[in-house]
């Protein structure tokens, strides 16, 4: 099972693959990208060096070119895939047809891996991008059931990569639209959800209020701790009840189904987080290397250990984890 | 008002769960309605089972005989494999115009028969749909984010004769999980459901904490609260859409289906169109997305 870490600089970079990353995936510093934030990802030179890093300790370099570019600004994705195929990626990571199409015909022997953001859920998706684009690999939207999984990866014409850990998008990846329903700007074609520039926090007597263009998502007492204001993890009030509709702030941990993923064949685990700062990645990936080490040598014998839990936990979002949508009890 | 430009309408594919009585209602008023186009079937959550495939079949073989043109919609998310079974029977029911609603769909109909590509499928760039229109697709449902700026962008660029149908009047999906957000409302996981989303024929409102209507949990879809509305293309009669898209909903589809029939024949004004219409939005009307603004303002 390949480790995938992710990277918003060349900091992040090398911590991933210091702490034992078999992959590591990052982004050009543009739209071009799921993690469109200022001051993040990598300019040529920096990705030059960032390959050169990882390529020197065995490590390889996914280019994520995985949002959607509109008509007019097809050739701005088409020119980030050629760049990316020049300066030598292991994979690029993309999610748009348009974009695939151009990088299967213009690059037939580059490995391309189809983004969460493509939102393929079953083995027809998944069958549809690699009989047409020839695509080496899928990543699947943290929508499924560990059975649901299990079902994919027996059927998948190719290797399937899961999320192992990191924030949690509960809702499919590439179909959701709050963020640009409020703000105009979107994961899909802007590259980022509830982007900085539309938050806005206030102190009020009622609390802290954050807001996202002016929509109150959530108003926290003194005592609490705030999250950042992303629409899913914001408390409303349906039926008369305050809470947290759709989801809590939580962060996805699968270190407890580690063994289930293996067995059941999934080729490789995600670690979410590119806008995370360079020691999140470098503890994160330490404790996902030294779990599948151990997973990988006796699947069996396999538990989560507290160290690694305790770890986890620290870094979380509200500090609290969950398996999401791999338990049955989630959904 | 020109008639080679006047828009044919549709009912899309009825998005929330209601008793299978409403439900032949609804079919029924739509049978005798102005309506071209009717999709038929579950696209939100397979549980959803007061109608039957053999009764899709029956109300397709009704509305056919009464002259309306029937597609069969697939479901937006799917996630089991018994889902997938379902969706390749309506993929190769050998006589009815499939929409797809997802990639997996597309794969069962690629190169084997026409179909509609349904407005779930992210298509935003004029390369990205001319490799489907290449694999056999005629029609295109335009995505809930995309502007009418882009739409112009992609059309100018595709030569093949396929129709662009918009999504003119409704509540628009906003987002699919696996979470069903009805079934947490009320304490209980998906699997002991019980299908209680059939109590909120409209869906269950979501407030933000000021008492904003800001969304609507149906299910495991989260929607718009406010309901988009873009029949400003009526009046600019602009032609780039080809098909009207009108969303079923609890209260006054019929009357909804009637008063834009009216305005797309020059019957009666935007402004009047606009005024009876209003009386069928709780939240309010918006088309920001189509006007390049963020999704929820309202432009015109």
């Amino acid at each position: 099972m390949e480790l995938v870490c992710p990277a918003g600089n060349l900091q992040s970079l090398k911590a991933a693959v210091d702490a034992g990353a078999n992959s590591v995936y990052i982004g050009f510093r543009d739209e071009t990208n799921a993690r469109h934030f200022p001051g993040l990802n990598f300019n040529d030179r920096q990705i030059v060096e960032g390959m050169q890093y990882a390529h020197t300790r065995g490590a390889r370099v996914f280019i994520a070119i995985n949002t959607y570019p509109q008509p007019a600004s097809l050739k701005k994705w088409q020119y980030a895939v050629d760049t990316a195929a020049n300066i030598g990626a292991n994979a690029l990571i993309l999610a748009d047809i348009g974009v695939m199409d151009y990088a299967a015909e213009n690059w037939p022997n580059l490995n391309l891996h189809l983004s969460v953001q493509g939102s393929a859920t079953s083995q027809d998706a998944i069958g549809f991008y690699a009989q047409q684009f020839g695509i080496k690999r899928a990543v699947l939207p943290r929508v499924l059931s560990v059975r649901q999984v299990a079902a994919i990866a027996k059927k998948s014409p190719v290797p399937i990569e899961t999320f192992g850990f990191g924030s949690l998008c509960v809702m499919v990846e590439g179909r959701c639209y709050l963020s640009s329903y409020v703000t105009g700007q979107g994961p899909n074609m802007y590259g980022a959800c509830s982007p900085a520039k539309f938050v806005q926090w206030s102190k009020t007597s009622g609390g802290t209020e954050t807001r996202l263009n002016d929509v109150l998502i959530d108003r926290i007492a003194d005592d609490e701790k705030a999250g950042y204001p992303t629409i899913c993890k914001g408390r409303y009030c349906v039926n008369g009840d305050v809470g947290y509709a759709i989801e809590e702030p939580t962060s996805l941990n699968t270190l407890p189904i580690l063994a289930d993923l293996v067995e059941i064949g999934v080729a490789a685990i995600k670690i979410e987080g590119r806008q995370r700062s360079p020691a999140y990645v470098g503890r994160v990936t330490a404790v996902f290397r030294e779990a599948i080490d151990k997973c990988l040598a006796d699947t069996q014998a396999y538990r989560p250990e507290e160290k690694w839990l305790a770890a986890l936990a620290a870094l979380s979002e509200g500090a609290q984890t969950t398996l999401g949508a791999y338990s049955r009890n989630w959904h | 008002m020109n008639d080679i430009a006047t828009p044919r309408l549709s009912l899309g594919p009825l998005q929330f769960h209601w008793p299978r009585a409403d439900m032949q209602s609804l079919y029924r008023q739509v049978a005798d309605s102005r309506v071209d186009i009717v999709y038929l079937g579950e696209t939100v959550c397979s549980k959803r089972r007061e109608y039957q495939h053999k009764d899709w079949i029956a109300t397709a073989e009704q509305l056919a005989a009464a002259g309306k043109d029937v597609v069969l919609s697939t479901l937006a998310l799917v996630e089991a494999q018994s889902e997938l079974g379902y969706i390749r029977r309506l993929c190769e029911n050998g006589d009815l115009l499939v929409e797809a609603n997802d990639m997996a769909a597309v794969q069962m109909l690629a190169g084997k028969v026409p179909f509609v590509g349904g407005p779930t499928l992210n298509i935003v760039n004029q390369r990205a749909l001319q490799k489907l229109v290449d694999l056999g697709l005629q029609r295109w449902v335009i995505p809930v984010e995309m502007s009418r700026t882009m739409l112009a962008g992609i059309r100018a660029h595709i030569s093949a004769p396929i129709e662009y149908e918009l999504l003119a009047w409704g509540r628009l999906p906003l987002a699919f999980s696996a979470r069903c957000y009805t079934a947490r409302a009320h304490s209980i996981s998906k699997d002991e459901c019980a299908n209680c989303c059939i109590d909120y024929p409209d869906g269950l409102s979501l407030q933000t904490r000021e008492d904003e209507n800001f969304l609507v949990i149906n299910g495991i879809q989260t929607m718009s609260a406010r309901t988009s509305c873009l029949l400003s293309e009526l009046e600019d009669n602009s032609g780039i859409a080809d098909i009207l898209r009108i969303s079923p909903q609890a209260g006054g589809t019929d009357l909804i289906i009637s008063l834009i029939d009216a305005l797309r024949r020059g019957e009666i004004s935007t402004d009047v169109a606009a005024t009876n219409l209003e009386g069928y939005a709780p939240a309010g009307l918006f088309d920001g997305y189509w006007h390049g603004e963020s999704g929820m303002t309202h432009v015109r």
